[in-house]
């Protein structure tokens, strides 16, 4: 008969293993769709490759399209890391995107050392009250949050667009539904010359540096830990549940929406009701892939934007479908809930215990 | 009993971690035979009978039940689906019926096939309409159950259980949820049901209702069977006497005056839909240099009164003094701040954090404290210092301070949370069942810890179901029950267990 039981604890060899290996075993798998395209397996890993360690510019791109993987890998690591489900950072994406726009886009017009820091800090806040409002109906009536959080997204993006359509609808934009344009000194500088990567790349990463130390070192970061791992030992500590929880909801929405500014005010421009491929759900796979770690979340939005620009590159390269990029990055979730699973139990098996002594 | 033998229990030992749930018991019931399994709080009663049905796979010993020919043959341990299949039917004191489902529907579910493309309502309908008139046990078939009352909830999952042709029909505290009047109707049908040869073990702590409707009584204390008696043999005395155990060492307790008053409650009260968490209007005193020890039976409102000295849970009504001082606004962080030491009830659930480390368990209940953080930042250096400190003078074994707290044994995670708690010189402590579950040595480190806070002049309140331990430890006895308080003087044990029963004597 065969039995699970839970193990006493995940080695470091476990927590850093499973989520590599569940990257080997998800490409390995995209093997399959592959030759059933009648693809040449070994020239189109090749190809992935190519497309983005071939050349600096192929690179840069993997980079642009990390950068708002690592927002909202943050936005989801740091709820998750509270048992606080935020499924919500699309729609938190999007109002820290409208917000963006909505001051950066000549509504103000300062130097860009004052409008910079007051576009991150607006579309910050956007996010955050995005969340807030899930949170408090979490925190007062119980509400569930992964229905209210996922629910708000679609009202939000109906919401931008008839923003678009509207008030925010560009008067030069020849009647297509999108915002005027940042002004040019809003806008977050470039990196790299002639290269779309940009500055909003050093936020991510300084912000999970913060994350990382804080979460380890603070008392923010105890509270909000023992909240996570045992609300019920934490209240009988005397740390304030309800208010950790609020706390780390305002963060989380606050990081979805710099993942909207970043996107706008970093790469796009302008707002349309296209900006986000589902970064906001990505950013979910991210933050679980990452074993919720703040540093690791940067590790994995890498790996996952490798994913899509390299499939994106092959499917150019080989004609065959780019859709095996989101393939890859479902099975690596799914591997990865596996792996969790393995990490945390063991399979034993004992003889039918028929009468045994 | 002169009629066939149904099943045995051989020798059924289970442990968990370094907690002996039950010790090597052996059990026999026979055909149209009530079965009282009778015991305090985690004596084990819950434990046997989850190995019996099969949830819990036993570390030793063996079943045996009669097959339908009156051969003895031994059960498939481990496997509910075996269980059933051999005529067991177990009732758990929580129900598990599907609300939205009709009763029937809920008696049928989980007996038809998967795959089959129709049911056979009429034949099912028919066959518990036949156990409904045998047995008297009646319901409203097809309203959901949802909308049935409590005791006609319990009464389809009896059904369901004989809808199943089960032979031996365990209840778990089947009377705990139900008025007197449904309480002995409930008798009324179980006596019908072993007419037709049903077995029946029902477990139970009142012991009114056990002399009453029981054939046999056998008794479980810390997880070993302590007796077995024929019910026409018993009295209250005897199986009171079995049930709290013959003396046991005390520890050496010297008598100290008591200083003033460290917690007073007037007239507080907790209102609640379910009775074992309602307090009614309960008086009481601790003071300086004294053991107050709470006897009950589980779920007479214990848990309710540790919540709100706790800072857990708000009372309706009533004051709550420490020091003389009246808390207002208590919430956990106030009664920390205020002086009350809390051990949990449930310490690993309440008590600490288990994915954190040990240092940082010890120091959970003091984040503001100006040595555990500056500006909002932990000092790991003086947390680590701290909980080698402690680790030392409690006595903490395991595998360093900054393993994660749930790989301690039980023992020394009741020695982290005393530590926590001592080091803060409370005024006094909230030791609920501060020994349940503990070894011997562990145990013992307890109650001498507890003896010198108190003679360091804190006052300690012991809410404990084990009597032993309030005789030994408690300088004054109060007994709870059904959410009130009543002192009492003697300190008999005979007399202290009827009065935990909720017999007036």
């Amino acid at each position: 008969m065969i039995r699970i039981e839970p193990r006493n604890a995940p080695g470091r060899l476990m927590t850093l293993g499973v989520p590599v290996l569940s990257a080997v075993i998800a490409l390995a798998l995209a093997a399959i769709p592959l030759a059933l395209a009648g693809a040449d397996i070994t020239v189109a890993y090749g190809e992935m490759i190519k497309g983005v360690f071939g050349s600096v510019f192929a690179f840069s791109e993997m980079l642009t399209r990390a950068t708002p993987l690592m927002f909202t890998g943050l936005a989801a690591a740091l709820a998750f890391r509270a048992k606080l489900w935020n499924i919500g950072a699309e729609g938190q994406l999007y109002l820290g995107a409208m917000a963006a726009v909505a001051i950066g886009a000549g509504a103000v017009d300062i130097p860009g050392l004052f409008l910079i820091p007051l576009i991150i800090i607006l579309g910050a806040a956007a996010g955050a009250a995005g969340m807030a409002v899930p949170a408090l109906l979490k925190t007062r009536f119980g509400a569930d949050e992964v229905v209210t959080t996922l629910l708000l997204n679609f009202i939000i993006l109906i919401f931008v667009q008839m923003m678009l359509e509207g008030a925010l609808k560009d008067p030069m934009g020849l009647g297509w539904p999108q915002s005027a344009p940042i002004l040019d000194q809003g806008m977050l500088p470039q990196l790299m010359p002639r290269m779309r990567v940009h500055s909003g790349l050093i936020l991510a990463l300084v912000l999970a540096g913060i994350a990382q130390f804080m979460l380890a070192r603070s008392v923010w970061g105890f509270r909000l830990r023992a909240v996570g791992e045992n609300a019920a030992a934490a209240r009988h500590a005397g740390i304030g549940v309800n208010r950790s929880l609020f706390g780390v909801a305002i963060l989380s929405g606050g990081l979805a929406g710099l993942a909207g500014v970043s996107e706008v005010a970093g790469l796009k421009g302008y707002l349309t009701a296209d900006l986000s491929p589902g970064f906001g759900y990505t950013g979910i796979v991210v933050a679980m892939l990452a074993g919720l770690s703040p540093v690791g979340v940067v590790i994995s939005a890498l790996f996952i934007a490798s994913v899509f620009v390299g499939a994106d590159s092959m499917s150019r390269a080989m004609g065959v479908s780019s859709y095996l990029a989101d393939l890859v990055v479902s099975m690596s979730l799914i591997c990865v809930l596996i792996g969790g699973f393995v990490a945390r139990y063991r399979i034993t098996r004992s003889k039918p215990a028929v009468g045994a002594t | 009993m002169t009629s066939q033998k149904i099943l045995s229990l051989n020798a059924l030992s289970k442990r968990f971690g370094s907690v002996v749930a039950n010790d090597a018991v052996s059990l026999d019931l026979h055909q149209g035979e009530v079965l009282a399994l009778l015991g305090e709080n985690g004596a084990g009663k819950t434990t046997l009978m989850n190995m019996l049905f099969g949830h819990y796979m036993p570390d030793g010993g063996t079943i045996d039940v009669a097959a339908t020919n009156g051969d003895m043959q031994p059960l498939t341990l481990g496997h509910p689906q075996a269980a059933l299949s051999a005529g067991i039917g177990m009732v758990h004191q929580h129900f598990t019926l599907a609300e939205n489902l009709s009763a029937l529907d809920n008696i049928t579910l989980g007996s038809e096939p998967l795959l089959a493309l129709r049911r056979d309502r009429a034949g099912a309908r028919a066959k518990v309409q036949g156990i409904m008139d045998r047995t008297g046990l009646t319901a409203p078939l097809d309203t959901p159950v949802g909308k049935l009352s409590v005791g006609e909830r319990q009464r389809v999952e009896i059904l369901k259980a004989l809808y199943r042709d089960a032979r031996i029909l365990v209840l778990d505290e089947p009377t705990a949820v139900l008025t007197p009047q449904e309480a002995d109707t409930l008798f009324e049908n179980i006596g019908a049901m072993t007419r037709d040869g049903l077995a029946v073990i029902f477990i139970s702590h009142k012991l009114r209702e056990v002399l009453a409707f029981s054939h046999r009584i056998a008794v479980l204390r810390h997880g070993a069977k302590v007796g077995e008696i024929a019910t026409s043999d018993a009295d209250e005395r005897v199986i009171a006497r079995m049930m709290v155990g013959e003396d046991t060492p005390v520890p050496i307790r010297d008598a100290i005056m008591p200083g003033a008053s460290v917690l007073t409650l007037s007239g507080l009260g907790v209102r609640s839909h379910a009775a074992r968490d309602s307090l009614t209007d309960v008086n009481l005193t601790v003071h300086a240099h004294e053991i107050l020890g709470i006897a009950g039976v589980s779920g007479n409102g214990q848990s309710a009164l540790a919540a709100v000295i706790a800072g857990l849970q708000r009372p309706d009504t009533g004051s709550i003094q420490v020091d003389g001082v009246e808390i207002l606004n208590p919430d956990p962080q106030v009664m920390i701040k205020a002086g009350i030491g809390r051990i949990p009830e449930d310490r690993h659930h309440d008590g600490i954090v288990g994915a954190m480390s040990v240092a940082e368990n010890m120091v959970i209940e003091r984040l503001d404290d100006p040595a555990v953080q500056t500006n909002g930042l932990l000092n790991r250096a003086a947390i680590a210092a701290n909980a080698e400190k402690l680790s030392q003078s409690y006595d903490v074994r395991g595998p360093g301070i900054n393993a994660r707290a749930r790989l301690l044994s039980g023992g020394n995670i009741q020695k982290l949370i005393l530590a926590r708690v001592f080091e803060q010189n409370a005024r006094l402590i909230l030791a609920n069942q501060p020994i349940r579950g503990l070894d011997m040595g562990a145990a013992a480190e307890v109650s001498r810890r507890l003896l010198e806070a108190r003679a360091a002049g804190a006052g300690v309140l012991l809410i404990s179901e084990d009597l032993d331990e309030i005789l030994g430890l408690a300088d004054r006895i109060m007994v709870i029950h059904d959410g009130q308080l009543t002192e009492v003087t003697s300190r008999n044990r005979e007399d202290i267990g009827l009065k935990m029963a909720g017999e007036q004597t």
